[in-house]
């Protein structure tokens, strides 16, 4: 059986680890490289990096914290936040990026994920959603952190994508992000139907089970967390050994 | 800078980054380099690489690099493959047709396969921690990179192509996706390749890593 991730997500605020509720009312945690490598030395599997205001603003500050994490942090990275084109994603995996997620570019401009997937392989090109619900199994794209609707279908933006060579979906419901009510089990459970890439599960993750949801029910090859690990609600050991408890396979770590 | 402790290949592809600063976290002298001079004097060098099998060699091939991997290789100075670094040291390669590799170690390198063992379709690329184990035939590792780990430690692979060398017994270990074995570090001598990425597999990475840097013996895949 596939090994479940365990991904801490770091949203970032120039240089501040942020964290909000329905992406918005960002409130500063810290340095996000303090939390980096206490979440690498937990056991996370990948870190996520996204930066909330870089698409508002046209501006690329990851950089320069994703080349300091590099230094001690040897877990694949997925960075993402105002990526633009080819260029963008080239500076960021230079940078010591593995992957690249880009979302509101995309919708602007669906080419750009072929680009990068060409150029790099689709292992490197994830595809970030924003989502609300509007409707019975309905699910609407937004873009710039949750701010502007597309009218975009998920399902319909989802498979297009993948055929336009995205290789992960990293799927974050605007909803549930920073309420701690848990994932939106229906929407994770409608787009691993849908694909046969990897989904990452974002959004609402309240409490160490949480995770047994969003794998079991919806089928996500990938867990984000923020608000639980930042807050020191658990660690990535008891989400962990909450995940083999509830039957999910994942990677055997013991810290050092 | 003083004389580097190991050289990384750079042909102009990829997350030179990450090599680099896992190796010096490692505690080694590193020279990223495309320089022949540097990489023939290194006491060991590292092809790292991501992207497509096909323009990786061409990029290789135009800096004159393929020729001295060979030599490197041909001289005993321990050399390593990560990722599709690994698969270039094979014969040649089915990614989009056909491409002549280094032919360093006999095989070739074909899709991973996109049904489980039982028959179901499974996910490519193959992205995620998975557990080494021992190839058939092999109980022991050690006198290779993987000294210092036991079956089913976890690194991190992301790879729609995989190794097959003709020679089993180039096979150091291999990893389970759904339940068909997919080599995972191949070696023959002094040359040794990782489909996965030991920068980026958390401690047994790094353990990976210091065995090559570190390794007294000059054999590093077994014999």
């Amino acid at each position: 059986m596939r090994k479940i991730r365990l991904i801490a997500r770091l949203d970032i605020k120039g240089p501040n680890l942020i964290k909000g509720v329905h992406l918005e009312g960002l409130r500063v945690i810290g340095s996000p490289n303090v939390h980096a490598l206490r979440y690498y030395q937990q056991g996370a599997d990948e870190l996520i990096y996204m930066d909330c205001v870089a698409s508002l603003y046209g501006r690329n500050s990851l950089g320069d914290i994703v080349k300091s994490a590099a230094q001690d942090v040897f877990v694949p990275m997925t960075v993402g936040g105002g990526i633009r084109s080819v260029e963008d994603a080239t500076y960021l995996l230079r940078s010591g990026a593995d992957k690249v997620a880009v979302n509101t570019a995309a919708v602007a401009n669906p080419r750009l994920i072929s680009d990068i997937a060409r150029r790099f392989g689709s292992q490197c090109m994830v595809l970030s959603i924003e989502a609300k619900h509007i409707g019975p199994d309905r699910w609407e794209v937004y873009t710039d952190n949750g701010r502007e609707k597309t009218g975009l279908d998920v399902i319909a933006w989802v498979k297009q994508a993948v055929a336009l060579g995205a290789g992960e979906i990293l799927l974050t419901s605007v909803d549930r992000e920073g309420t701690r009510k848990g994932f939106d089990v229906p929407m994770i459970r409608a787009v691993t139907q849908e694909v046969g890439v990897p989904v990452i599960a974002s959004g609402g993750m309240g409490k160490p089970s949480d995770v047994l949801d969003a794998v079991l029910s919806g089928g996500a090859d990938a867990v984000a967390m923020a608000d639980i690990l930042h807050y020191g609600r658990a660690t990535i050991g008891d989400i962990r050994s909450a995940a083999s408890a509830g039957g999910i396979e994942v990677r055997a770590y013991e810290p050092a | 800078m003083s004389r580097p402790d190991v050289a990384v290949m750079d042909y102009g592809m990829g997350n030179l980054l990450s090599v680099r600063r896992a190796l010096e976290h490692c505690g080694a002298v590193v020279a990223v380099t495309a320089d022949p001079a540097v990489l023939r004097s290194a006491p060991r060098v590292i092809l790292p690489g991501v992207g497509a099998f096909a323009n990786a060699v061409a990029e290789l091939r135009r800096r004159g690099l393929d020729a001295v991997a060979r030599e490197i290789a041909a001289r005993g100075i321990p050399l390593m493959g990560i990722c599709l670094g690994m698969q270039m040291l094979l014969d040649e390669s089915e990614e989009f047709g056909f491409s002549k590799g280094l032919g360093l170690i006999p095989g070739r390198v074909v899709p991973v396969p996109a049904v489980t063992a039982q028959g179901q379709p499974q996910k490519i690329p193959h992205i995620g921690w998975n557990g080494l184990v021992y190839p058939r035939g092999r109980t022991s590792w050690a006198g290779t990179v993987l000294r210092d780990l036991k079956p089913l430690d976890a690194v991190y692979f992301v790879h729609s192509f995989m190794a097959q060398p003709a020679d089993h017994g180039h096979r150091v270990a291999d990893c389970l996706y759904g339940g068909v074995p997919i080599a995972a570090v191949i070696g023959r001598e002094n040359v040794v390749g990782c489909q996965f990425h030991p920068e980026k597999s958390g401690a047994v990475g790094l353990q990976i890593l210091r065995a090559f840097l570190y390794a007294e013996s000059e054999v590093l895949g077994g014999a």
